[in-house]
């Protein structure tokens, strides 16, 4: 009725947002904890298990079963909210959320209500150069559900489900921000530097493509100078980063039609639906449930000892943005350079061992970005996979040396990197074996230079034209006949003493 | 009706104390096998008429029994003949004994109902603690007992499978919610059982029935696998005829368990050694809103009767005030039916129990609650939602939670001046099927004395202490601070010696037929 | 002034997920109302500064370790299943509400 999906569509396919409005935005993030056994059972929590074979009388709700707190979970949580700077509560307790759905076996979730684990955080970043901060206002402990297949495609139109409990009962931590956020990209970066933390603090996989990451946003607009908020809508689905970002716009465009209209917003959570590139309503706020929280009696309060949470504060490890800094300025890396390699803390690790051992960190950060991120890709394998492989860190250092030594190419280098990694033996090894060293006789290179001018006139006479390029293609020529060990710099050199300046008739 | 009981050789059997049948096993004189036999020869003779049983599980029974005879015969072996029964280990004191399980108690393997239609054919794959460390003691389980669906009630009219009735009375109710387990134990068709109180259900029907009936302290006995009615208020019982058998079962059964986040930590309690040592210098808490204008008489007569033995064996007696005991009724009420709704909202037929077709699942949940649950749980859900719900939840469910810190604080004071409180069990002697089923209110008045009991999560036990004119027990509430089970067993112990000549050896007639 | 409505009744039916004939709401509404009446009397009480009692016992921590323990095996996790299907419970359609 008050949609008006082209309008905003067709707007929101502009980078922008809707002029003369305040965009507020709030996000909910869940992020599944990498313990070992489940939060309040010892069912197993790997991924990809046969349905149904992860389940015990606890986590399938059985009658007469109990729960009882991993300790391993609430350590996790206490330091994601160390993490977010938030403030650990003294004491903390649960409480049942209750309503029915059938991928909740209690009919009730064990959550955190009045008095979560942490609250009052906040989290810094980085946008168009300035630093945003942007508020926590808890992070608590709660349990997954579990996992519903429908017998289409999703839940609209399908005749009957199937449930999967497998990861009901897997710890789960919902972080709730402040509606601090302004544009849809500071949202996205503010996931992706949460996300970065999580990672850091090795707590959970973070991977939103398998459900250990999720995030849910509010978004309401305002008049630039209002103080008060207004009526915000919630956006669920969101899938990718790039699906937050587009969702948030399209939500504040469609937003800013309805109110220019005269309209009014209603608060209705909707559903990000990628095909169309829309939000869809799934439910307005008179069919909100009635959660009917209550102090969960089967799990007493928690009391954190300062001194034990003092300890878990100790022994965080550096965090990304500490990391970044530390990079740029020990190893005086361009902000750029820094981002991109402490994406992963493994990825950091990596690069810093590479470049202690080459004592080269601008070469070493160059290789890591490109070649070995390419090479990971192409294996099939992801930064996470670099923990622990000091001997690719030895090999890469190794292959850096040999380049600036002019033993090899860098092209040669590339190669040789990529057989080094595949098969294991040493770039060295590999050099010597195939016979790789660069060529640096003058003789064999000008003998080169003249097949490659004799076998191309069009390039020769395109050169004597002018076109200065002409080289390069012909330096290109002596490279193939080199096989790629022909030093490119010095075989530029002779190509233009051969042939003279350019344009020379 | 009763009758005085000529011990004849089957009636020994099957009326035996913990102790006595023990000794006769360990002796080589009977074995686990006959026993068992006794009892499940007893149980077809009367529970026709009882209807105490709702699954008997006599080839499990057996093979139970089997299983004991050979652990006597390796110990009777090692020890080269007899066994001293005196000498045994407390994990060796239940061997062979035949026990009947409230169906609130999941049972691996074997049917668990809750005396509803939800779990009519729900067969749990695991077993609560309390019955595993009764498996793991040897002791040989008959079958489930009866009871109100879902623990909600007081005279076992509310089971979806009829209604068990009194075996002093088969025209009136043995009390609930363990009305099984009460009359089983009553009738020789178990030496011992289960049973679960939230408010009283366990010694409202031991007190109707004549028989002993313990409700530990709130964490003394693991809740895992009780089926929850109240979280907070739950408390796995024993049952037996002798207040020395319900201290062998609790020993057996108490202690902390990794399974059960509010069970209390610290060692199993020991309550068997200071059984017998009277009452000389105990100070008895009488609280006069126990006794007010509800009580009728003939309890009134038993229980001050009890007291006036008592004080002839030392013991003094001290008034005590408990000027919110008339407030426990609404406080439980609330507060137990808030956390049943939460409790029992997991029956929506997804995983087990009953499922009604239904064209989407919302359609599916409605339908099959609706089916599942009788009267009585559904206002009792309805209740409890209603007081969680938003708007409700702090004038209902808090302020319940709070005057309930004010009936734990009379017990408290009352605890400074007296060692523990005597009370009747409740108003009136076991009425008559079908009396109070139309008026839920005065159905929840029968409870009035043992609510307030769980609402401050402490000790009591009901023993028998007499009979009404027409034959129908008495029994007295003994209440203790908390993890004071020694104590409120002691002073049960010294009522059933002072009132022995009266309430011994005196059977319901249909179980000696 | 009754306690509790036939509207009210209705509503937490279905927050409880109860379908109830009109008679029984009727029946409901005066039993629950008379039950809510006698429930009235604690507003009486001053319970200022009086904590709620949510926890029977005065226990705190109480954890497990990181453990994992092994999980029903999966025939027993569906035994009790009304209906199943590829190893999973199956259930009618799930309506989002709109």
């Amino acid at each position: 009725m008050q949609d008006r999906p082209t309008l905003a569509e067709s707007r929101s396919a502009r980078e922008g947002l809707p002029p003369g409005w305040e965009v507020v935005i709030g996000l909910e993030i869940h992020v599944e904890l990498a313990t070992r056994s489940k939060v309040f059972c010892g069912c197993s929590t790997e991924f990809g298990a046969p349905p149904n074979t992860h389940v015990c009388p606890v986590c399938l709700g059985l009658p007469g079963s109990l729960p009882v707190l991993n300790e391993k979970a609430v350590e996790y949580a206490v330091r994601a909210g160390l993490a977010l700077n938030c403030r650990v509560a003294e004491l903390a307790k649960f409480d049942r959320k209750n309503y029915f759905y059938p991928d909740l076996p209690k009919a009730y979730q064990i959550s955190q209500y009045d008095r979560p684990l942490c609250a009052d955080g906040w989290l810094d970043v980085e946008v168009d150069g300035r630093t945003r901060r942007v508020g926590i206002i808890r992070v608590h402990l709660e349990e997954e559900t579990g996992k519903l297949v429908h017998s289409t495609a999703t839940i609209v139109g399908s005749r009957y489900s199937l449930v999967d409990y497998n990861r009901c009962g897997v710890p789960l931590i919902e972080i709730v921000t402040r509606p601090d956020m302004r544009t849809p990209e500071e949202a996205r970066l503010f996931l992706e530097e949460l996300r970065r933390v999580m990672l850091y603090l090795g707590i959970s996989d973070v991977k939103m493509e398998e459900g250990s990451l999720r995030c849910d946003a509010n978004v309401s607009l305002r008049r630039p100078g209002e103080q008060r908020l207004g009526t915000k809508t919630e956006v669920k689905n969101l899938n990718t980063f790039k699906a937050v970002e587009r969702a948030l716009r399209y939500e504040a465009w469609r937003q800013a039609a309805i109110l220019e209209e005269g309209g009014v917003i209603r608060q209705e959570t909707r559903a990000w639906d990628e095909s169309s590139g829309t939000t869809i309503l799934m439910r307005t706020k008179e069919t909100v449930e009635d959660y009917r929280y209550f102090p969960e009696p089967d799990l007493p309060p928690v009391q954190l000892d300062p001194s034990w949470v003092d300890a878990i504060r100790r022994s965080l490890p550096e965090l990304p943005a500490a990391r970044r800094r530390r990079l740029e300025e020990t190893y005086k890396l361009p902000a750029y350079d820094a981002s991109v390699l402490c994406e992963h803390p493994a990825l950091a690790d990596f690069f810093e061992d590479v470049a202690r051992r080459t004592g080269d960190p601008k070469a070493a950060s160059n290789w890591v970005m490109s070649e070995v991120l390419r090479l990971l890709r192409a294996m099939g394998m992801e930064p996470a996979d670099l923990a622990g492989r000091e001997t690719w860190a030895a090999y890469l250092s190794e292959v850096l040396d040999l380049v600036r030594a002019g033993t090899v190419t860098a092209t040669v280098g590339k190669e040789v990197l990529e057989e080094s990694l595949r098969t294991g033996q040493p770039p060295s090894a590999i050099v010597r074996a195939r016979g790789l060293e660069q060529v640096g006789d003058e003789s064999q290179l000008v003998q080169w230079v003249r097949q490659a001018i004799a076998a191309n006139p069009d390039a020769v006479a395109s050169y004597r034209s002018g076109k200065e390029q002409a080289a390069g293609f012909l330096v290109g020529q002596v490279m193939k006949l080199s096989r790629g060990k022909a030093n490119p710099k010095v075989v530029g050199e002779l190509v233009r003493k051969e042939l003279g300046p350019p344009g020379q008739g | 009706m009763t009758g005085a009981v000529a011990m004849t050789e089957e009636g020994a059997l099957l009326f035996g104390s913990i102790e006595q049948l023990s000794e006769r096993l360990w002796r080589g004189e009977i074995s686990a096998r006959e026993l068992a036999e006794a009892h499940l020869r007893q149980i077809e003779r009367i529970d026709g008429e009882i209807h105490a049983y709702l699954t008997v599980v006599a080839e499990r029974a057996l093979a139970q029994a089997e299983e004991a005879d050979r652990r006597i015969a390796r110990r009777r072996q090692e020890e080269g003949g007899a066994v001293d029964v005196r000498r045994l280990e407390p994990s060796e004191r239940l061997v062979g004994i035949p026990w009947a399980c409230k169906d609130v108690l999941c049972t691996e393997g074997v049917r668990t109902t809750c005396g509803s239609r939800m779990l009519e054919h729900f067969v749990p794959p695991y077993s609560a603690t309390a019955v595993r460390r009764l498996d793991e003691a040897g002791a040989v389980m008959l079958g489930k007992v009866n009871m109100d669906e879902f623990a909600m009630g007081s005279s076992n009219e509310n089971s979806a499978f009829g209604p068990t009735r009194n075996p002093w009375d088969l025209a009136r109710v043995p009390g609930g919610s363990s009305g099984g387990s009460a009359a089983a134990v009553a009738a020789g068709e178990a030496v011992f059982s289960l049973g679960s109180d939230t408010g009283g259900s366990v010694r409202l029907p031991a007190s109707y029935c004549g028989v002993v009936g313990l409700k530990p302290t709130y964490g003394a006995v693991s809740r895992y696998g009780l089926v929850a009615y109240a979280s907070s208020l739950d408390q796995v019982g024993p049952i037996a005829r002798s207040v020395r058998d319900c201290a062998i079962v609790f020993e057996a059964i108490a202690g902390p368990d990794p399974m059960d986040a509010t069970s209390a930590p610290g060692p199993v309690p020991e309550v068997l050694p200071t059984l017998e040592l009277g009452v000389k210098g105990v100070r008895l808490g009488i609280a006069p809103e126990y006794f007010g204008e509800g009580l009728s008489a003939p309890v009134r007569e038993a229980v001050l009767g009890a007291v006036a033995r008592l004080e002839r064996e030392g013991a003094t007696t001290v008034e005590v005030r408990m000027p919110h005991l008339e407030y426990a009724l609404p406080v439980y009420y609330i507060i137990s039916s808030s956390e049943a709704s939460s409790n029992l909202a997991r029956y929506d037929g997804v995983r087990y129990g009953l499922r009604e077709p239904g064209d989407d699942v919302v359609a599916m949940f409605s339908r099959t609650r609706r089916a599942g649950f009788g009267d009585e749980v559904k206002r009792r859900i309805m209740l409890g939602t209603y007081a969680l719900s938003t708007g409700y939840y702090d004038a209902f469910y808090v302020k319940a939670q709070k005057v309930r810190t004010l009936i734990r604080r009379d017990f408290e004071q009352a605890f400074e001046r007296a060692d523990v409180l005597v009370t009747p069990v409740s108003p009136s002697v076991a009425f008559r099927l079908g009396e109070r089923v139309d008026d839920p209110l005065r159905m929840y008045l029968t409870d009035i004395y043992t609510l307030s009991v769980n609402l401050a999560g402490l000790p009591a036990v009901s023993v028998p202490c007499g009979f009404s004119p027409e034959g129908l027990p008495i029994g007295v509430q003994i209440i203790g601070p908390a993890f004071a089970e020694a104590r409120v067993l002691q002073v049960a112990r010294a009522v059933e010696a002072a009132v022995a000549d009266q309430v011994a050896h005196r059977r319901p007639a249909v179980a000696v037929r | 002034m009754p306690a509790i409505t036939p509207d009210e009744v209705r509503h937490v039916a279905r927050l409880a997920r109860l379908e109830l004939s009109e008679e029984e709401v009727a029946r409901f509404t005066q039993q629950l109302g008379e039950i809510l009446q006698a429930a009235r009397r604690l507003q009486e009480l001053d319970t200022e500064g009086v904590d709620p009692t949510f926890y029977p016992l005065p226990l705190r921590n109480v954890f497990r370790p990181d453990e994992v323990r092994p999980s029903l095996p999966r025939e027993r996790v569906l035994q009790n299943a009304p209906e199943v299907e590829a190893d999973m419970f199956r259930v009618p359609r799930i309506i989002e509400e709109a």
